[in-house]
């Protein structure tokens, strides 16, 4: 600590900080431009200047370290008359249209011109000439406004680590400017709008928000992004019930960085085209794509669905009736969802599209750990000496954990990329492995066959805290790494140099996602995984463990919730006789021991063991693999409940359709990646007569005669924390004064867990799975001669319901495309935009040829966001045996012009 | 600007050999600090100039964002991204040449040469920029072709000077 004298104030501070840094800590405000506290200072824009006594010149606090003794004054009139100077200069090259500026009220230079009393500039002449750039959908930059403080130069390369832009030109021409002075969409920009986020005047700011409000008309409500698994911080921005504008808290696990969809992806929300009123199928016999729907009251689709729940139920009995609840509604919601489903249907049938993305995860680490979750936390990544991911193209699916990943590296950190896609964090990394897709468990294999015989395993590790090592041992030694070569395609040294780097870190984390889920051999790819980190000993500890990027929004929550048909919420299993007693205590009726079908299951026996479905916010007829036989086992079901915000490509089938309110309209909680449980805070009034899905489900339980009564979500949750004992201490209160709890989080004074399994495993010892490489259901041959993986991409998100409803997004990117391997391309002849047909055993698709080496020969690749061009037409529906995931990651494919 | 560039490097492919020196140039200096101008400087001396493509091989090489070599390209007059001329004629536009009529001199030859200021010719025979103040005010009005300087050049008589350069 030193003792510095400010302002005539005596104080003690932390060594180190800056004068700026103290001062605001004892409340003293010293205006700055250029200055970020979440970026490193530049010292450019002079505004920060004080005086510090025996100083020859006026220093810039934000950058000048206090030291013992120092003498500072902040407002003496020689510091005032140098920011005069510095605003009024800058003033001299700045329009003064601040009637009309989006920044009028929230912009730096105005505040500071306003507090120093400067009415206009002394310095008339030339002005700045740039003509603003409006090219792109998401943000404007307006020349004329730039101060040239550098701060969107700085957070491009110190948080989003792209630094598409820096200064160019000289004197009078500089101008902040990306590669070559191209627009943005011609760079690597991504459209995160961190730039926009920290820009202090009004050079740079969101374009859909222009001419909609003033700073001060806005509402900011802190809530949850409902994309991605990230589980970002942010605010919705609300004037007279619309979502203006999103902007970063500086909170959360985020910080200021959001992405695309994140920052530019709300105006879904108040879309015309959102479901307003409960619809009705008139033409319930012919069930085609122009189905007819009537605008009905809300008491007249409830009864109808409850009536035709009953009359199923009594006829065929509650097992024929199955529910899908969804990943991106609460846990609230997904908790009255499966709690309909068992207590008032009776069954066991709920599933969510967990079994298209992780149910390998859940199956797989609950098994090996004890627990199916995200090991470690996000903001760990951070610290970690290794990293690696495979099955993950982190930086479009999760690009804010693919910013802590990049900052690790630029940290030091090694990186190892493990893909059959050249993906964008293959640019970051030490080793690249390249491999055949499906081949996952034989590379795994060969890396651990090579850290055993270099001697390079965690011996105490295995000694104390695992069990099967030799059975396990015994299965690894066939995979040495030639043989590994030939499997998978990976050359011998690469894999050596790979193993070596990850067995030799200190903290190494393994990050992956559908790559690895994806499969016939999903959990066996999940035990890989488990195997490679037990065998070194890299779980239990911080910047460790095996990660599992979780998709949606709340996939982690409504697998919490027990929206699966085996578990109640957290886990505890249906056949279990005392679990099952205590849930018949809570709500009051007798329970099913029979475990519910799953996902595929449903759909495959839609219209025989299945007569009706009620499906909540699940865009099914894009989301599951051979959308053809999902649409024909849809058209089998005798009623279809749907319940969402759009008129969905599943809605379109339903015989009921019931509006529910996204996230800006409800109040709840999400559970992101890392198992944090977040509060969702609701920003806008319900669009026209559409309901929150516990409204809907309450209402619909009621008519059903089963009483459900809850005053708000905060009484939910207090229900799931009884019955939950990883959610026991988890309460509204705790969350709105923590800001997140991490699960397992027992009682109210347990402060959450950042990492499982330190010291012990959850389920007691760590249990290595012997596995061995098997092929993919469906192999490449002279019929369907290509391998076709598919995904996501950044500017969308699973079935598209919102992305292609978001002005910018869809603009962005409007269709779907395949990507081709040049040489493929030549062969075939192939011109890159072509419109080509894809075909498999399954169906066929038409869409457009992109040609890249991101993949190799003879695979390709296609985004499965597209209605028009959908993926899902081509995938296969066979399944892992464990935990019944559809093989969406491979299948065999034709192409033709 | 970008549109001049591109035209630029249609006109000036890069040899294969001047590839290769770049690469050398690259390897020989990476990991030294502060290494990002002497490279230019060197590669300039290969090139002649700078195009898009040469910034990003640089860019590439040295692991370093393309913004940042650009921001440096265009900071500093000694660099250029267009090609220059077998010939680079300076007319000084300080205040003793610009008084002494010195604009004059460069409006004559843009005509004759058919060029812009900071162009090339078509033929590749000669560059032509404006520059400030030389420090020979003395002999103003001041024109420097390569290395030569001519000092009370004439309007009428500043072709004849040109056109003994090849």
């Amino acid at each position: 600590m030193v003792e510095i004298i400010i302002d005539g104030k005596t104080i003690k501070v932390k060594e180190g900080i800056t004068i700026l840094q103290a001062a605001e800590s004892v409340g003293i405000k010293i205006p700055h431009l250029c200055y970020h506290k979440s970026l490193s200072p530049m010292s450019s824009c002079r505004i920060c200047l004080v005086e510090v006594e025996g100083a020859r010149t006026l220093v810039a606090s934000c950058s000048y370290l206090v030291s013992e003794g120092m003498k500072v004054k902040t407002d003496t009139e020689r510091v005032l008359n140098a920011r005069r100077l510095a605003i009024d200069l800058l003033l001299s090259n700045h329009p003064q249209d601040c009637l009309t500026c989006e920044k009028n009220g929230a912009c730096k230079l105005q505040e500071y011109a306003y507090e120093l009393g400067i009415t206009s500039t002394s310095f008339e002449g030339e002005k700045t000439q740039y003509p603003p750039d409006t090219s792109n959908p998401f943000i404007e930059r307006d020349y004329s406004k730039c101060i040239l403080c550098g701060r969107c130069v700085k957070i491009c390369e110190e948080i989003q680590v792209l630094s598409i832009t820096d200064f160019a030109n000289r004197g009078f021409e500089t101008k902040i400017s990306t590669f070559y002075d191209s627009p943005l969409q011609e760079t690597d920009c991504t459209f995160c709008g961190q730039c926009v986020a920290v820009c202090p005047v009004g050079a740079l700011t969101e374009k859909v928000r222009r001419f909609k409000a003033r700073e001060w008309e806005l509402k900011k409500v802190t809530t949850i992004c409902s994309y991605c698994g990230c589980g970002c911080t942010f605010d919705l921005n609300v004037k007279d019930n619309e979502v203006i504008k999103v902007t970063s808290t500086e909170g959360g696990i985020n910080g200021l960085a959001l992405c695309v969809k994140g920052r530019f992806g709300f105006d879904f929300i108040n879309n015309p085209a959102r479901l307003k009123t409960p619809l009705i199928r008139q033409n319930t016999k012919n069930k085609s794509h122009e189905a007819e729907f009537k605008e009905v009251s809300w008491e007249e689709a409830l009864s109808l669905v409850a009536e035709r729940f009953k009359e199923i139920k009594d006829k065929y009995g509650p097992d024929k009736i199955a529910g899908i609840a969804s990943a991106r509604c609460t846990s609230e919601e997904n908790y009255l969802f499966q709690k309909f489903m068992r207590a008032v249907i009776g069954t066991n049938n709920v599933d969510h599209c967990a079994r298209l993305c992780h149910a390998a995860t859940v199956a797989g680490l609950a098994t090996a750990f004890g627990s199916g979750a995200m090991t470690n936390s996000i903001d760990e990544i951070k610290y970690a000496d290794c990293i690696l991911v495979t099955g993950s193209n982190t930086t479009e699916c999760h690009p804010i954990i693919s910013l802590k990943i990049k900052q690790a590296v630029k940290n030091g950190a090694k990186l190892i990329v493990a893909d059959p896609r050249r993906i964008e964090l293959v640019e970051w990394a030490d080793v690249y492995l390249r491999f055949k897709s499906g081949t996952d468990v034989a590379w795994l294999n060969g890396m651990m066959n090579v850290i055993i015989n270099e001697n390079l395993l965690d011996e105490k590790f295995i000694e104390e805290r695992c069990e099967g090592f030799d059975e396990f041992k015994a299965a690894v030694m066939e995979y040495s790494p030639e043989k590994t070569e030939e499997i998978t395609g990976i050359p011998a040294n690469d894999l050596i140099k790979a193993a070596r780097i990850y067995a030799t870190a200190e903290k190494a984390s393994i990050i992956y996602s559908m790559g690895i889920t994806q499969h016939t051999n999903g959990t066996n790819n999940v035990f890989s995984i488990a195997n490679l980190a037990m065998l070194t000993g890299n779980i239990g500890r911080e910047s460790t463990g095996v990660n599992p990027l979780r998709g949606q929004n709340n996939v982690q929550g409504a697998c919490d919730m027990g929206a699966l048909p085996i578990f109640f919420p957290g886990y505890q299993k249906v056949t279990d006789l005392q679990v099952r007693t205590k849930f018949e205590e809570a709500w009051g009726v007798k329970l099913s021991e029979v475990p519910g079908f799953t996902m595929m299951q449903m759909l495959n026996e839609a219209g025989k063991e299945i007569k009706a479905m009620y499906i909540m916010g699940e865009n099914l007829m894009l989301s599951v693999p051979d959308l053809i036989q999902a649409e024909k086992a849809l058209k089998a079901l005798d009623f279809l409940v749907v319940q969402d915000i759009f008129l969905t490509e599943t809605a379109k089938l339903a015989d009921v359709i019931l509006p529910a309110v996204s996230f800006a309209e409800k109040n709840g909680t999400f559970t992101n990646t890392e198992r944090r449980v977040q509060l969702v805070r609701q920003a806008i009034n319900p669009i026209g007569q559409s309901r929150t899905d516990s409204a809907i489900i309450i209402d619909l339980a009621n008519i059903m005669g089963y009483k459900m009564h809850y005053d708000d979500a905060k009484s939910i949750m207090e229900e799931i924390a009884k019955l939950t004992p990883s959610y026991g201490g988890i309460s509204y209160e705790r969350l709105e004064r923590e800001g997140g709890l991490q699960w397992p989080c027992p009682d109210p004074t347990h402060p959450g867990t950042k990492f499982l399994h330190k010291d012990k495993f959850t389920g007691g010892k760590g249990k290595f799975h012997p596995v061995k490489y098997r092929p993919p259901a469906e192999e490449p041959d002279e019929e369907y001669p290509f391998r076709l993986t598919t995904g996501r991409m950044l500017y969308h998100y699973h079935g598209c319901s919102m992305t292609r409803r978001s002005k910018g997004l869809d603009e962005i990117c409007k269709e779907g495309y395949i990507e081709i391997n040049p040489q493929d391309a030549t062969s075939l002849g192939i011109n890159d935009g072509d419109l080509i047909v894809v075909s498999s055993r399954r169906g066929s698709i038409k869409i457009k040829a992109k040609i890249t080496d991101k993949v190799t020969q003879k695979e390709v690749f296609i985004p499965f966001h597209f209605v028009e061009s959908a993926a899902n037409v081509l995938t296969n529906t066979a399944l892992d045996p464990i935990a019944k995931i559809p093989e969406l990651k491979v299948c065999a494919v034709n192409i033709s012009l | 600007m970008s549109e001049e560039c591109k035209c630029a490097e249609v006109r000036e492919e890069i040899p294969e050999e001047q590839w290769a020196k770049i690469d050398e140039i690259i390897k020989n200096n990476k990991n030294k600090p502060g290494v990002l101008i002497p490279i230019l400087e060197q590669v300039q001396q290969v090139t002649g100039f700078l195009p898009a493509k040469v910034q990003r091989r640089i860019a590439e090489g040295l692991n370093i964002p393309p913004s940042l070599v650009y921001g440096v390209v265009t900071f500093y007059s000694f660099f250029t991204m267009v090609p220059i001329g077998r010939h680079l004629i300076k007319v000084c536009l300080g205040t003793a040449c610009y008084v002494k009529r010195s604009d004059e001199i460069l409006e004559k030859i843009k005509q004759q040469l058919n060029v812009d200021v900071g162009g090339m010719t078509e033929d590749s025979r000669y560059s032509l920029e404006g520059v400030r103040c030389v420090g020979a005010c003395g002999l103003a009005p001041v024109v420097i072709v390569d290395n030569d300087t001519y000092g009370a050049v004439e309007p009428v008589k500043v072709m004849e000077i040109i056109d003994k350069y090849e």
